[in-house]
C-alpha cells in the first residue's frame, strides 16, 4: 500500500477545520484511508541519515502526517486529492466537474510520433494546465505526485513515465521519436554541461536515485525522445527532462507528457496529473486538450473520442463512464435496504454523479463515475463506495443460512493420527521450513542433484531459498544442531510435505507428505528407530488385512552408514527408508553425537 | 546394631560421654555411630553434644606397622637363627621391609649383617613398636617416653578429634519404628503399612522432568483453529500443492499482470518446472477477455493479456489459488450446492525476512459460496469466528484486494494493548473472477484470510517469528508450551 506524507496544517486548512488525531484517525478509518505515522520533516531526515540526534533547533516545526491509502487509488497520492476526497466525503464539497477548455481546433497543441518509437514505447499522451499558481507547497506536491506515481502504476516507470515542462519555454508542435542514442544531445535536468545519450546513461550509472531506470532503455538500440520544433530536446523518457524546459515556481503554463507502453494506464496517470492540479489553474479543473498524430495504426487502437474531434487521439481522457446500476443490485449485496433517494447523497460522498432513471417500473441508478475513480471498473465497486459511505459499523450483522456439512481432508486427518502416535512414542515435534539451500538438500545429505526431483527456486534472494526440499532430513539435522546443548537423548520429528518434480501434473511437480524421525544420543540406538518403524506399521494396518510383518530389507543409501539401514517396503514399494545417519553427514551439520533417522512416505499408507 | 547398641545403654545409663570409647567398647566403627548418631538427634530421641579433643593418630606407615609389624622386627623374623645370606634374606621380605628393618635391626643390635651374610644377634624380640601403635589406634593412652620413637619415626600425628557426648533426648524411646519412604508392594503384603510411620515428603525438591512426547505449538494452534471451522460446518480444501501457476495464483483471481505482487521481488517464481504444461482452455480465453477488455459488465485492465505469463509457475503467494480451484470445478458440476470451505497451510513470499516476516507461513483461509450472500453474512460469520478465538469486538476498514470487492481489514480490539489491531483480510469475491468460471450469477462468496504465525504470536507473546517456526525453535519453548486454550470460551 502507498503511503502518502501531506502536512497536517495544510491538510487541516483544506478540510476547513482541525481535527485531533483521534477524530482524524477515525475519519480515516471509516473512509479506508489509515493515518500509519506522525512525524516531523527533521524526524524523517534524522531517520534516513541515521542520525541520533536532533536536526537543527527547538522550534516549532511542521507536523507531518503519513496516510496510506489503496494501492488503486491513484487519486490519493498527493495532498490534493485526499483533502478534496475528504471534503466531498463529509459534505463540505460539491463533486468537481473536469472539463477542457475551449480552444480553436487549430490552435490544438501536437505530438507527432515517428514510426520507430513502435519499437520501444509506443504510446504518448499530454495535456496543457494554463495559469497555474504555483507556491512552494503545491509545487512540492506537484513533484511527489509523479514520484509516487512512478512508484507505483507506473511500475518505476516501465509502464509509463511522466514529463513536465514550463511551456512558455518551448515550441509546439512536439515530436516524438526514437533515435540512436549518439544522436541525442542535450543538458539534462540539473547539470550545466551537454551529454550525449549514451554517455548520460553512463553518467547516471552512478546516480542513486536514477540508476534503477536506466535498464527500460539501456540495451534498446533507440531510445525514446521528445523534441519541440526547434528540435529542443524536452525530455528522454523514462530517464530525465531537459534543463531547457525545467518548471520553477514561476512557471505558469504547464505542458504535461506520459509516454507508456501501457496506453491505459499512461491516461490514468495523466488524467490523475490533470485532474488534481488543474485545481490551482486560473480556470479551476479546467484542462487544455493535446493531440496526439501517430504515423500508423496505433491512432486507431484509442480512437475513443467523439465529436468534433472524432477520429483523433485527443488527451487527456476525461470521459466519464456511465453506468445504469439497478438499485437491487447494489442494496442486495450489502444486505441493506435502502431507496433511491438514499443511496444517491451516499454516492455523492464518494465523488459519484447520480440519477435516479426508471426502466420498465424497476428502479434504476445512472451513476458517472468521474476520470478520478479509474479504480471503478464494475457496478460492484459502485456498491462498495455505497456501503463505505454508509458505514460498514452500521450494516446488520446476518448469519448465511445455508446448511453445510464440515469435513477435513482424509491425508490430513491421517497424519494428524500419525503425528499422535509419534508424539506418543516420546518424540517432540518440529515444525521445519520447505525452502532451503542446495547443498543442504544435495551435497550436506552426500546426495547427487540429477535435476530430475527438486523444485528450483528461479529468483532466490539468498541461498537459504534455492529448492524446495525433497527430504525431511536437512530440517530435522538444522533443527538438533540449534538446541545441540539439549539434554540427551533428543526425540525429535516432523510430518509435513515435501515437493517432487511429477511429468503427470499439470504444473509439473507434486506434494508428498513425509513422516520423518530423528534420534540423537551418545549411541546411535538404531534399535531406537527401528521399534519406532515397527509401531508406525503396526498401527496404519487396516483391520481385517493381514499383518506384514515383512516390511524390511537392506538398503544402500549414501546418507546412511553402511549396514546400518534398511528400506521399507509396503505393498511392493519402497516407501522410506531408515538407519544411522552417516558420520559424514553429521559432521557437514556439525553434529557431535551419534543420530538415527526415519523417513516415510506417509500418503502411500493411507 | 549400633542405634540399639545406643538406645539399650541409654535405657540403663544416664550418658555417654565419648562416642570414640562407646565405639570401642561395642566393637562398632565410629563412623557407622557417628550416622546413628545424627539421625537420632534429628528425631531428638537423643541429645547429642559434640566435642573436640586432640589426640595422637597413625599415619600411613604406622597403620602398615601395627597390622604388619614393625620392619626391624619382621626382618629379625625372617632370619633363621643360622643365619642367612643377604640375596636370600632379601627374597623372604619385601624390598621396602628389607631396606628400613635392615637399618633398624641393626641399629637396635638385634642382627648382624657382614659379609658372611645375615645373623642374629639375640634369641627374640618383642615388637613393642607394633603393640604401642595397635594401642593408640584403639584410642587407648600411651604413655609419653614410649611415643619419643613412634615421633621420631612420624608414625604417628596429632590431631583434634570430633566426638560425642550423649544423654536421653525429649522423643527417647529404647527401640524407634524405621520411617519408610515409600509404600512398597512388600508393606501390602505384610500390612505393616499401618504401623510405619512415612518419611515427610519434600515437595520444594526439584522434581525429575517426566519422558514424553510433544506437538509443535503453532501446530497446536492451528489444530483448535481448524476445529472451530469444522464446528461451523467448513468442509477442508486440498491444499497439498505448493507448486502452483500464475494463472491459478493470479489470472484467475483476476490480479492483473502488471500488478506489484506478481513482482520477483514478491513471488518466488521457478526455473524448473518453469512454466505449466496445461491450463483448462476455456476458461483461459474468458479470464484472458475479462483482463484485456473486459466482460459481465466489468471495463477490464484494458492491457496485452499475455499467456506466457499466466503459466509461469510460482510457489503459491496464498491459499486462495486453491480457493480458485475448487470455485472452478464447483462450477463445473451440474447443479450448484452452496459451500462452506477452509484451509490452513503453508504459503510463500520472496520478502525481506525480519522479526515478523518468513518467506513461508501459513495462512488461514475462509470462505462461503451461495446465491445471494451479503456484506452482513460477511460481517455475521467473521464476528462468529473471531469470537471464538476470542476477539470478540471486530470493525471493518474499508481496503483494497485485487480480487474482492469490497474488501475489508478486520480489526480486532485488543484488551492488552487498549487498541484496534489489524488481524485479518476479508471480502466478496469479484464478479471478473466468479463469473468467467461459469458460476450462477446470483452466486456469491464471502471470504476471508489471516496469518495463523500472527495471532499465535499475539496469542503466546513471541515476538520473534524463528522463536515459533522453524529449525531455531528452541525446545524447551516446545516442551513448556501449555495446552491452546481457544475454542474453550
Amino acid at each position: 500500500m502507498p503511503t502518502v506524507s501531506v502536512g497536517r496544517d495544510c491538510l487541516f486548512q483544506a478540510l476547513g477545520r482541525s481535527y485531533t488525531q483521534e477524530e482524524f484517525e477515525e475519519l480515516c478509518f471509516e473512509f479506508g484511508i489509515e493515518l500509519d505515522d506522525v512525524t516531523t520533516e527533521k524526524e524523517i531526515i534524522r531517520k534516513e541519515k541515521h542520525l541520533e540526534t536532533e536536526v537543527g533547533g527547538e522550534d516549532e516545526e511542521e507536523v507531518i502526517y503519513k496516510i496510506e491509502v489503496a494501492a488503486n487509488r491513484y487519486d490519493l497520492l498527493c495532498l490534493e486529492g485526499i483533502a478534496r476526497a475528504l471534503r466531498i466525503f463529509i459534505g463540505k464539497e460539491e463533486i468537481p466537474i473536469y472539463k477542457f477548455r475551449e480552444i480553436p481546433r487549430e490552435s490544438m497543441l501536437q505530438i507527432n510520433v515517428s514510426k520507430a518509437t513502435s519499437k520501444i514505447r509506443p504510446y504518448v499522451v499530454g495535456a496543457v494546465l494554463r495559469g497555474v499558481s504555483f507556491n512552494r507547497a503545491n509545487y512540492n506536491s506537484f513533484i511527489d505526485l509523479q514520484d509516487k506515481l512512478h512508484q507505483n502504476i507506473c511500475r518505476k516507470r516501465t509502464l509509463v513515465a511522466i514529463g513536465t515542462h514550463d511551456l512558455d519555454t518551448i515550441d509546439t508542435p512536439f515530436s516524438y521519436e526514437a533515435l540512436i542514442p549518439q544522436d541525442i544531445t542535450f543538458i539534462p535536468l540539473k547539470q550545466v554541461k551537454s551529454f550525449r545519450a549514451d554517455e548520460l546513461l553512463e553518467f547516471y550509472k552512478s546516480d542513486l536515485k536514477l540508476k534503477k531506470f536506466l535498464h527500460v532503455i539501456e540495451n534498446s538500440p533507440v531510445y525514446p525522445v521528445i523534441y519541440d520544433r526547434n528540435r529542443t530536446v524536452l525530455s528522454l523518457p523514462p530517464i530525465i527532462n531537459s534543463a531547457h524546459s525545467a518548471l520553477s515556481l514561476r512557471t505558469k503554463n504547464v505542458f504535461i507528457e506520459c509516454t507508456a507502453t501501457d496506453l491505459t494506464k499512461a491516461k490514468i496517470v495523466l488524467n490523475t496529473m490533470v485532474t488534481m492540479f488543474s485545481e490551482y489553474c486560473d480556470s479551476k479543473f479546467e484542462v487544455e486538450p493535446v493531440e496526439v498524430v501517430y504515423p500508423d495504426d496505433r491512432q486507431f487502437e484509442d480512437c475513443t473520442s467523439e465529436g468534433i474531434f472524432k477520429g483523433k487521439n485527443i488527451y487527456p481522457d476525461l470521459a466519464v463512464t456511465v453506468m445504469d446500476i439497478p438499485l437491487s443490485v447494489i442494496t442486495s449485496p450489502i444486505g441493506v435496504s435502502l431507496g433511491v433517494a438514499e443511496v444517491i447523497p451516499l454516492l455523492n460522498k464518494m465523488q459519484l454523479h447520480a440519477k435516479e432513471k426508471l426502466v420498465a417500473g424497476n428502479n434504476v441508478i445512472t451513476v458517472h463515475v468521474p476520470p478520478t475513480r479509474s479504480d471503478i471498473l464494475h457496478p460492484c465497486d459502485v456498491m462498495e463506495d455505497v456501503a463505505i459511505a454508509y458505514g460498514y459499523d452500521k450494516i446488520p450483522k446476518t448469519k448465511p443460512k445455508c446448511m453445510t456439512t464440515g469435513g477435513q481432508q482424509p491425508l490430513n486427518v491421517f497424519s494428524d493420527k500419525i503425528r499422535g502416535e509419534v508424539s506418543r512414542a516420546g518424540y517432540m515435534e518440529v515444525l521445519t521450513w520447505l525452502l532451503c539451500s542446495h547443498e543442504e538438500n544435495f551435497a550436506m545429505v552426500k546426495r547427487k542433484d540429477d535435476g530430475a526431483k527438486a523444485v528450483t527456486i528461479e529468483n532466490p534472494r539468498s541461498s537459504e531459498f534455492e529448492v524446495v526440499r525433497t527430504s525431511l532430513l536437512p530440517g530435522l539435522l538444522k533443527t538438533l544442531k540449534h538446541n545441540i546443548d539439549h539434554r540427551r537423548p533428543i526425540k525429535i520429528f516432523e510430518a509435513g510435505d515435501v515437493v517432487c518434480l511429477d511429468g503427470t501434473r499439470d504444473v509439473g511437480a507434486s506434494n508428498n507428505r513425509r513422516l520423518a524421525a530423528l534420534y540423537c544420543n551418545v549411541t546411535s540406538e538404531f534399535e531406537e528407530i527401528l521399534g519406532l518403524v515397527m509401531r508406525i506399521m503396526q498401527v496404519v494396518r487396516k483391520p481385517h488385512e493381514p499383518a506384514n510383518d515383512n516390511f524390511i530389507r537392506p538398503s544402500n543409501e549414501p546418507e546412511f552408514f553402511p549396514n546400518r539401514q534398511c528400506y521399507i517396503i509396503f505393498k511392493d514399494k519402497q516407501i522410506g527408508a531408515f538407519g544411522v545417519v552417516h558420520p559424514e553427514v553429521l559432521e557437514k551439520f556439525r553434529i557431535p553425537d551419534p543420530c538415527s533417522f526415519v523417513e516415510i512416505d506417509i500418503q502411500a499408507l493411507l | 546394631m549400633a542405634e540399639d547398641s545406643v538406645l539399650g545403654f541409654l535405657q540403663n545409663n544416664e550418658a555417654i560421654p565419648d562416642s570414640h570409647q562407646f565405639a570401642a567398647s561395642v566393637g562398632i566403627d565410629h563412623n557407622e555411630l557417628e550416622n546413628v548418631i545424627k539421625s537420632l538427634r534429628g528425631f531428638e530421641i537423643v541429645d547429642a553434644q559434640e566435642f573436640q579433643k586432640d589426640r595422637w593418630f597413625l599415619k600411613e606407615e604406622g597403620r602398615t606397622y601395627a597390622r604388619e609389624g614393625s620392619p626391624e622386627v619382621q626382618l629379625f623374623n625372617a632370619v633363621p637363627p643360622e643365619g642367612i645370606s643377604r640375596e636370600e634374606l632379601q627374597k623372604k621380605v619385601n624390598p621396602t621391609v628389607f631396606k628400613i628393618g635392615s637399618s633398624w635391626a641393626v641399629k637396635k643390635k638385634l642382627v648382624e649383617i657382614g659379609r658372611q651374610g645375615v645373623s642374629r644377634k639375640v634369641d627374640y624380640v618383642e615388637d613393642k613398636i607394633q603393640g604401642f601403635l595397635q594401642q593408640i589406634e584403639k584410642g587407648e593412652v600411651v604413655d609419653e617416653k614410649d611415643l619419643g620413637e613412634l615421633k621420631n619415626r612420624k608414625l604417628i600425628e596429632f590431631r583434634p578429634l570430633k566426638g560425642y557426648s550423649l544423654r536421653k533426648g525429649p522423643k527417647y524411646v529404647s527401640k524407634r519404628k524405621k520411617a519408610a519412604t515409600d509404600l512398597t508392594r512388600e508393606h501390602l503384603l505384610r500390612g505393616d503399612w499401618r504401623d510405619l510411620e512415612f518419611k515427610e515428603y519434600n515437595l520444594s525438591a526439584q522434581v525429575q522432568p517426566i519422558q514424553i512426547g510433544y506437538l509443535q505449538p503453532l501446530l497446536k494452534v492451528r489444530d483448535a483453529i481448524q476445529s472451530i471451522f469444522l464446528q461451523m460446518g467448513f468442509e477442508e480444501m486440498p491444499t497439498n500443492n505448493y507448486v502452483e501457476s500464475s494463472f491459478w495464483n493470479f489470472d484467475a483471481l483476476f490480479q492483473p499482470q502488471q500488478h506489484p505482487a506478481r513482482d520477483s521481488h514478491d513471488t518466488f517464481f521457478l526455473k524448473v518446472p518453469s512454466s505449466t504444461r496445461e491450463l483448462p482452455e476455456d476458461y483461459v480465453a474468458k479470464v484472458h477477455r475479462v483482463h484485456e477488455s473486459g466482460d459481465y459488465g466489468s471495463l477490464g485492465y484494458r492491457y496485452k493479456w499475455k499467456r506466457e505469463e499466466a503459466e509461469k509457475n510460482l510457489l503459491r503467494t496464498h491459499t486462495t489459488a486453491v480457493s480458485a480451484r475448487m470455485l472452478y470445478s464447483l462450477a463445473q458440476q451440474k447443479s450448484f450446492s452452496p459451500k462452506r470451505y477452509y484451509s490452513i497451510d503453508r504459503v510463500f513470499r520472496n520478502e525481506a525476512v525480519d522479526r515478523t516476516h518468513l518467506a513461508e507461513f501459513h495462512q488461514i483461509e475462509g470462505l462461503i459460496c451461495d446465491r445471494g450472500l451479503t456484506l452482513g453474512d460477511l460481517f455475521g460469520v467473521l464476528e462468529d469466528f473471531f469470537a471464538r478465538l476470542g476477539m470478540a469486538k471486530l470493525r471493518f476498514k474499508p481496503a483494497y484486494n485485487p480480487y474482492t470487492e469490497p474488501s475489508m481489514e478486520i480489526f480486532s480490539y485488543h484488551e492488552g494493548l487498549k487498541k484496534w489491531v489489524e488481524v485479518g483480510n476479508s471480502g466478496m469475491f469479484r464478479p471478473e473472477m466468479l463469473l468467467p468460471m461459469g458460476l450462477p450469477e446470483d452466486v456469491s462468496v464471502i471470504a476471508w484470510g489471516l496469518s495463523l504465525e500472527r495471532p499465535t504470536m499475539i496469542l503466546y507473546g513471541i515476538d520473534n517469528i524463528r522463536d515459533l517456526f522453524g529449525p531455531k525453535v528452541d525446545f524447551n519453548v516446545i516442551k513448556n508450551n501449555p495446552i491452546c486454550r481457544l475454542g474453550l470460551e
